[in-house]
């Protein structure tokens, strides 16, 4: 296998990895399943796109986070003022977003970026033009990780996480939660719109059909990082989603190498995930037969409130 | 114990992979290049396509026999690695990164996300792209005549005015004409142009529906087929899915339906003015062969299906009541009869 073929699955896992992290807030510290991501990831990437288009790739991507989190915001209403439930109100925004998305994109279904600067040919021709794919998105995902692990250990944030444990006890204390999810799945989205903003860019075109299957990529990201490297503290179970995310693109990139016939791709997506998930049950079944106990470490709700941060 | 769990995870990711290699090794098209001892030369090709579908995968089959006609076979002097993104896009950037690792010879793009994915991925080894509609408007390349760099290809742009022509030729009498496309394909938008300029200049009115997937097909072309005398379907991989359901409104409604590509006739559809996809693939083909004998992808122009051909479908005409003109009957190369 060539460094190049790893260092480009690196390159693309960073770069879902702050999707994995949009999905990490509402699936696992808001506790909501929003599928709002699908829609939302192709947003932040229309936005870039049509950003760079008329010269200002830096520009597309914090632009690219604000109007993904007004998606975010806009399921949340529907699932706090208009008594939808969370899924379908993810799925209503996902499918209006197909026709904003469209719109944004002036009605064509694809960007192209070839000509055009974007964050990664900014330097080309310069000594750092090779090493740009990797070092701009590893700068900006870790920027991003602490804000949120900053974020996540302010009163807000303790709200935040609260929501997803207790929402009863969070109301009990006079808390609104209503605006708490908002400002969870605003962040959520705006998280992901920054990722497909970066996808983009880095494949060198926004299309209309790259949402598919982005929640499920996003927690299969989740679900690997933490079986893997366990969710031990705030600061460790952020490391975990990150680690997932590249994981996930490793194995993909391992199975086009092994030249798996082609069919047969989302089989191992789903066997990846599947395995994963059947981590806690495995150890469990190890523990049972002798291995050492330890206390923790299996999956459970609330487990970010027990250690500390 | 977290170390053993990793160690038990990553043992699992491992045996899997194993399992699949085990299951893939016999039928993978991947070969190792040439045998010791053996002279030949082996050139290696990339083949990426974005999805499954039909006409993609005819391109697809009809390029490799195409190769295999001009002297290039899998498994002899030729290895090929046919790779499908599944419909995930971002697989598309990890396939043409493995394709340029390998310093493949020559990299084959199948519709517009993958060719852009490999355009965006290599500046050195040959793209060659197939079923780009509008090549230059994707950004691919600079011009038709003179595409530069390292990328060439064949479009399968069809000419809505043509297809219009033959219309007017079966149904004379039409005076508006609806279309049905797929909001999320760059393909359908050119050829749409194309329709509105003819609309303009011929004086026929022009009914747009757009669709986002194959289920709201069939609603749409109910609504279409009670507004105009014939409806026009672009090469749309949307609508071509869901095209027997096309058919049966249209036939109810009485409205003949015009497309641009030969499966839609196959269908259902009356009559197709369109490219065969067959004959695309042998085009890429043809090619394919010139860029590994050495010529420079930039220097050969972008070829597109100049000699369209008429598909006519009889069971259709006779469900209309339309007499098919036995000029159009001779000139066409394909008439389905049931």
């Amino acid at each position: 296998m060539y460094f190049s073929i790893i260092q480009g699955a690196v390159e693309l896992g960073i770069i879902y990895a702050v999707l994995a992290l949009g999905v990490f807030v509402s699936f696992r510290v808001l506790n909501i399943p929003d599928l709002t991501a699908d829609g939302s990831f192709v947003l932040g990437a229309a936005v870039s796109a049509t950003l760079c288009s008329i010269g200002h790739p830096f520009l597309g991507i914090p632009l690219a986070f604000l109007v993904a989190a007004g998606a975010g915001c806009v399921t949340s209403f529907m699932s706090s003022k208009l008594k939808i439930q969370p899924i379908l109100a993810g799925i209503l925004t996902v499918l209006a977003l197909y026709s904003v998305n469209l719109r944004v994109m002036q009605n064509r279904a694809n960007i192209p970026l070839n000509n055009k600067p974007t964050v990664f040919n900014l330097f080309s021709g310069t000594a750092a033009e090779n090493s740009l794919g990797l070092v701009l998105p590893v700068g900006i995902l870790a920027v991003l990780s602490v804000l949120l692990f900053l974020f996540l250990n302010t009163g807000l944030g303790f709200h935040l996480r609260a929501v997803g444990d207790n929402e009863k006890m969070v109301t009990a204390l006079g808390v609104n939660t209503d605006t708490v999810k908002l400002i969870g799945l605003a962040l959520s989205n705006g998280l992901a719109g920054i990722s497909g903003a970066l996808a983009a860019q880095y494949n060198s075109f926004a299309d209309i059909g790259m949402g598919t299957g982005t929640v499920m990529t996003g927690l299969a990201s989740v679900i690997i990082g933490e079986a893997v490297c366990g969710v031990g503290s705030l600061k460790r179970w952020l490391g975990s989603v990150v680690l997932g995310a590249v994981l996930y693109r490793l194995v993909i990139a391992f199975a086009f190498e092994l030249g798996v016939p082609a069919t047969d791709l989302k089989l191992i997506s789903a066997l990846i995930v599947a395995v994963a998930l059947a981590m806690p049950a495995v150890k469990e079944r190890l523990a049972l037969h002798g291995v050492k106990r330890e206390s923790g470490g299996n999956l459970k709700k609330g487990d970010i409130f027990s250690a500390e941060s | 114990m977290k170390r053993m769990k990793a160690s038990i995870v990553l043992t699992g990711l491992a045996a899997m992979l194993i399992v699949f290699m085990a299951c893939s090794g016999s039928k993978a098209e991947v070969g190792t290049g040439s045998l010791p001892g053996e002279e030949i030369e082996v050139k290696r090709i990339g083949i990426v396509q974005v999805v499954e579908h039909p006409s993609l995968n005819t391109i697809r089959e009809s390029f490799v026999r195409g190769l295999e006609k001009r002297g290039f076979s899998g498994g002899g002097n030729l290895v090929i690695d046919y790779q499908n993104a599944q419909g995930e896009q971002a697989n598309l950037k990890t396939i043409c990164r493995k394709f340029s690792s390998h310093r493949y010879d020559l990299i084959v793009a199948i519709a517009t996300p993958s060719a852009q994915a490999a355009v965006g991925e290599t500046s050195e080894i040959p793209v060659l792209f197939s079923a780009c509609t509008d090549p230059v408007g994707s950004g691919l390349v600079d011009s038709l005549e003179r595409p530069g760099k390292n990328v060439t290809g064949t479009s399968d742009a069809v000419s809505a005015q043509r297809v219009m022509e033959l219309a007017k030729r079966i149904t004379p009498d039409i005076s508006s004409v609806g279309t049905l496309y797929s909001s999320g394909e760059t393909n359908s938008a050119a050829v749409v142009e194309d329709l509105k300029e003819y609309a303009d200049y011929s004086g026929m009115s022009l009914v747009e529906v757009t669709v986002t997937n194959s289920s709201e097909v069939k609603q749409a072309a109910q609504f279409l087929a009670g507004k105009v005398d014939a409806i026009f379907l672009p090469i749309d991989n949307t609508i071509a899915s869901a095209m027997p359901a096309v058919a049966k409104v249209a036939v109810e409604a009485g409205v003949p339906v015009y497309a641009g590509a030969d499966s839609l006739v196959r269908d259902g559809g009356l009559a197709a003015y369109g490219i065969n996809y067959e004959a695309l693939g042998e085009e890429t083909a043809d090619m394919a062969v010139q860029i590994l004998n050495g010529k420079k992808p930039g220097d050969i122009p972008v070829r597109s299906i100049n000699d369209m051909d008429i598909y006519l479908n009889l069971a259709t005409a006779g469900a209309l009541g339309i007499t098919i003109p036995e000029d159009i009957m001779n000139e066409a190369v394909e008439v389905i009869r049931h």
